[in-house]
């Protein structure tokens, strides 16, 4: 009987869709386990630093870098992470949303905005809307080095230090736990004064190879990257999170659709029988 | 038994060595340097080369850095490790790189354009399946 093809062929191709999901969530499960331990493995050594820069800062309060000092704002830099692939649920466009959002009260300041940009995701967006995109990095992986951004970073450190940009910012989505990602906008320069309160009473001083300048110099390059880093890592754990619960969710809902239309099958194929028999008995009465 | 100071090498990826050892001896950027216990308060920065750790007098371990910072307190030695060689002119060469993929992107507007808008399209059809479903059950 050749009843409801259409509807057996449509439940084959939803379920082949359903086995993508179901693969797409199990890697990403297995992906976000290691992304955490990375996200982990960063911390010691930014909030090393952060240590160390704090000790700096309470030796030598008379040397302030250009770093810690504030500006009047004319033009601010962002840097903004993103996933390089989709299928992660709202992911990145809650981190746009947001981004936006500030862009634009910016904007009515009259403060000017430019952006680097990591991530395939963010530079086909960003670029759709006609943002000023300086830097770029794509196609990361799933354990990206700090190699990989320095490049970018140095762009956005050397427009501030020339004083193209007062403020520096960076976007990221924040690893709260596995269902909640939160998208945040984090300021990176100047270094806020409150960050750098000293946690040691007693007043010593380190002494310096070469000199202080240069050694402070470096460690808040230092410094800055690798609390972009961390976003990216913590990203990266997002991204992962994030596709788990999309993905899973679009297999539930293939499941449901499955089960719908298995039931108009089956009514189908039902309404069918009973009508041939009731031809059948019809034609043997009228005999 | 000798006196041993903290030693904990870190990079921006992970955690590298942690634990305690008699002698550090460290290639920072003026010459190597050997720290033991009771050192007084010095940070600078280091070039290339190999960390060595004396866990004690018959194990010694090594470590590679391709630069980065030491600081030393009383009780605590950090080295903050580069995992990469850094250089000034590479490191230039790196930002260049990433403002051209940006100029790129910018000039390639057409092409990726097209993507965003095939993935409106898609959002499109999605929403209207949607709608036909409501329709179909509310009949």
């Amino acid at each position: 009987m050749a009843i409801g093809k259409e509807i057996r062929v449509k439940i084959a191709s939803i379920k082949n869709t359903q086995k993508i999901t179901r693969a797409m969530e199990k890697m990403a499960t297995s992906k976000m386990r290691k992304t955490q331990t990375r996200m982990q493995a960063t911390r010691p050594y930014s909030s090393k630093i952060a240590q160390i820069i704090r000790h700096l800062s309470h030796a030598k309060p008379e040397y302030t870098h250009p770093f810690m000092v504030e500006r009047p704002v004319k033009r601010v830099g962002v840097v903004i992470l993103t996933s390089d692939r989709g299928l992660c649920g709202g992911l990145n466009s809650n981190l746009f949303r947001l981004a936006l959002r500030q862009f634009r009260s910016w904007g009515k300041e009259q403060i000017e905005v430019q952006i680097a940009v990591i991530g395939q995701k963010g530079c086909s967006f960003l670029n759709g809307i006609g943002a000023r995109i300086i830097a770029q990095a794509t196609k990361l992986g799933d354990s990206p080095h700090l190699e990989d951004i320095i490049g970018v970073i140095k762009v956005m450190l050397d427009d501030y230090r020339e004083g193209n940009i007062d403020e520096l910012y960076v976007a990221y989505s924040e690893f709260v736990n596995t269902m909640t990602q939160k998208p945040k906008l984090e300021q990176l320069l100047p270094i806020k004064s409150d960050e750098l309160v000293p946690e040691l009473a007693g007043h010593w001083d380190y002494l310096y190879e070469p000199d202080a300048k240069e050694v402070l110099d470096d460690l808040l390059v230092r410094y800055v990257e690798s609390l972009v880093f961390q976003g990216l890592v913590e990203n990266n754990a997002c991204e992962q999170a994030s596709r788990m619960v999309a993905m899973k969710s679009a297999s539930d809902n293939a499941g449901k659709l499955i089960d719908e239309l298995q039931l108009i099958y089956n009514k189908a194929r039902q309404a069918a029988i009973t009508q041939e028999i009731s031809e059948i008995v019809g034609g043997a009465a009228a005999v | 038994m000798a006196m041993t100071i903290r030693v904990d090498i870190v990079s921006a990826e992970e955690k590298i060595y942690s634990g305690l050892a008699e002698l550090v001896i460290v290639p920072a950027a003026e010459g190597d340097v050997g720290i033991a216990a009771r050192h007084a308060p010095l940070l600078t920065r280091l070039r290339a080369g190999e960390v060595r750790v004396k866990v004690d007098n018959n194990e010694t371990l090594p470590f590679f850095v391709s630069g980065g910072v030491l600081e030393v307190q009383p009780h605590v030695v950090s080295v903050l490790a580069d995992r990469a060689v850094r250089a000034k002119d590479i490191d230039e060469a790196a930002a260049a790189e990433a403002k051209r993929r940006a100029e790129e992107t910018l000039s390639d507007r057409s092409g990726k354009l097209d993507y965003a808008k095939a993935q409106l399209e898609l959002i499109e059809a999605v929403a209207q399946l949607r709608t036909l479903e409501r329709y179909r059950k509310n009949r």
